[in-house]
């Protein structure tokens, strides 16, 4: 029997192989379900024999190979049952092994984008945007699904049945668990960076307190991001994906306040901004719009997050360079959210009355009817534009909007200095 | 987590031997490593450090300070070379680093040391607390 410590070094190998190993089984076997059955047994394997041999110079082709074993031993079990079953018995002998002999076949093919095109298929658009996230942090992140429930602030049985549904999906679609290519490529990989960025960002919406598990979903999104610009070099928005979410995570530990209250942007210590992944989500923006990316939307928020990096004091800040990306980003990703940030931008950038006036146009529209930051804003605007009788109304306003108790002190108190 | 991983030096490493056959051989192992490590997306940075000949020591000893040239003494205490790491934990670091061709010639080793994190400080002591508490005691100190 082996020791702990034995144990625990053959499942952190394991762990490490496993999106590669379900990757390339469900290419073989088309299911990912029993792909991850077949991982599963390989991991029984090793278990077994590593204790003995140690673990072998290159596990990955071991459990590989343990797991094909195991393939070819249920096709030809699966095989023999056909011909028992068939009421007419034709002489197969010729074609026995054909099925054995194309999972020898596909074995050899190129093994290296096994992970990509599992990411490609948990990530297929035929599943919801939740089911394509928990599939995701299942088969790449290897996340269990209680741990998935506890991330997404959901139940187990939900996120376990969520991902029997999405497998039986995909199953039934008939993917080929390839990297898709040509005209269909763009869409499918649309959908893969939307679901990393939402796994980002429900990591990232985490508070002080939370099961610890949320915030990791930020490093789990990271590496995801990662992982798919090592195997897309020329795809310029998953570099501009990478580069927003590693400017974001740059600034984790300065967002929030010693009493857990989140910190403004302009009013964070820079000092404690992460100046590694600073330097990474830099380089990964200047190769999105080197690859000719610069206008694609996530290139475009990384870029306005560069812009904040780069400032090396708040007042340093180049706000006329954001407002002009916010111009950009509205006709690419059009939003009133975005309309209302570049109204702040240019606020900033060329005073209260330019965000005065953008923000007139947003006053009809009707997803903001009860934001609380567009009547923030436009106090803030009349604020220092010197209407303090105008700006105290918008502050109440807001006040009455917001359900968070912290922001609504901040709002009372920003009307209340209105007076003064 | 995040992780420091050190090359240890060694007394040829120290010596900064220009490039052997061999060296090469394994330069290129050293590369195909860091591409499976940039491929499973956990390598955020990584370099190689000139010989401590190059180095310079500052010495610390109240408000003294004395600058001391390299070479330093006992290679195996010297970093030759560093990446750093985003792992789930230090199992997943060792299981990479065991991965790793020999960095060196000879008999080598590499150290894996975690960041401190914010969740290290408790919920009750984060870093800002820590700064404050430290200015407090300045200003004490000055009365």
């Amino acid at each position: 029997m082996a020791d702990g410590e034995t144990l625990r070094t053959i499942e952190t190998v394991f762990r490490i192989e496993r999106a590669r190993l379900i990757g390339g089984l469900a290419r073989l076997v088309g299911d990912v379900d029993r792909a991850e059955e077949l991982a599963q047994d390989a991991l029984v394997a090793a278990l077994a024999e590593w204790p003995q041999s140690g673990v072998p110079q290159n596990p990955g082709a071991w459990l590989m190979a343990a797991a094909k074993r195991r393939a070819i031993d249920g096709f030809r079990r699966d095989k023999m049952l056909a011909r028992k079953h068939a009421e007419i018995a034709r002489d197969r002998d010729g074609d026995y092994d054909a099925g054995a002999e194309a999972i020898e076949a596909a074995l050899d093919d190129d093994l290296g984008d096994e992970v990509l095109g599992l990411i490609f298929a948990a990530c297929h658009p035929l599943l919801s945007a939740e089911a394509r996230a928990a599939l995701t942090l299942r088969l790449i992140g290897g996340l269990t699904t209680d741990e998935i429930a506890r991330a997404f602030l959901s139940r187990e049985p939900t996120i376990a049945q969520r991902i029997v549904r999405a497998k039986k999906t995909l199953g039934e679609a008939g993917l080929t668990f390839a990297v898709p290519r040509g005209e269909e490529r763009k869409p499918r990989l649309a959908s893969v960076l939307e679901v990393i960025y939402l796994v980002f960002n429900e990591g990232y919406a985490a508070t002080a307190g939370e099961d610890l598990i949320r915030p990791s979903l930020c490093a789990e999104a990271q590496r995801l991001g990662r992982m798919l610009a090592a195997a897309m070099p020329e795809e310029p928005e998953v570099f501009g994906l990478l580069a927003l979410m590693e400017l974001q995570a740059s600034r984790f530990a300065a967002r929030t306040g010693p009493d857990g209250a989140l910190v403004p942007l302009t009013e964070q210590n820079r000092g404690r901004w992460d100046r590694l992944l600073i330097r990474r989500g830099l380089d990964a923006l200047a190769r999105a719009e080197a690859l000719g990316g610069a206008s694609g939307p996530y290139a475009l928020q990384a870029a306005l997050a560069a812009c904040h990096a780069r400032a090396a004091t708040a007042e340093d800040t180049d706000w006329p360079r954001i407002a002009s990306l916010y111009d950009t980003l509205r006709t690419v990703m059009p939003s009133p959210v975005v309309d209302l940030n570049r109204a702040v931008a240019h606020s900033m950038a060329f005073g209260p009355d330019a965000g005065l006036a953008l923000v007139a146009g947003l006053e009809e529209e009707a997803a903001l009817a009860t934001y609380a930051p567009l009547p923030a804003a436009k106090g803030d605007f009349l604020f220092r534009a010197g209407r303090r009788g105008e700006a105290r109304a918008e502050f109440e306003r807001a006040a009455s909007l917001t359900r968070n108790a912290r922001e609504r002190a901040f709002l009372l108190a920003r009307a209340a200095a209105c007076d003064s | 987590m995040r992780v420091m991983v050190f090359v240890k030096a060694t007394p040829d490493s120290e010596k900064g031997l220009p490039p052997t056959a061999e060296m090469t051989k394994m330069f290129e192992a050293m590369g195909k490593f860091n591409e499976e490590l940039v491929k499973a997306g956990i390598m955020l940075s990584g370099d190689g450090l000139k010989p401590s000949s190059h180095g310079k020591r500052v010495a610390f000893d109240g408000p003294n300070r004395t600058v001391i040239d390299g070479p330093f003494a006992e290679a195996r205490e010297l970093v030759a070379g560093f990446w750093i790491w985003e792992v789930k934990d230090m199992d997943e670091a060792v299981a990479w680093v065991k991965r790793c061709p020999n960095p060196m010639l000879g008999p080598s080793e590499i150290e894996i040391r975690p960041f401190y994190e914010m969740a290290d400080f408790g919920e009750a002591v984060t870093p800002d607390i820590v700064e404050r508490e430290e200015r407090l005691r300045e200003q004490l100190k000055d009365r």
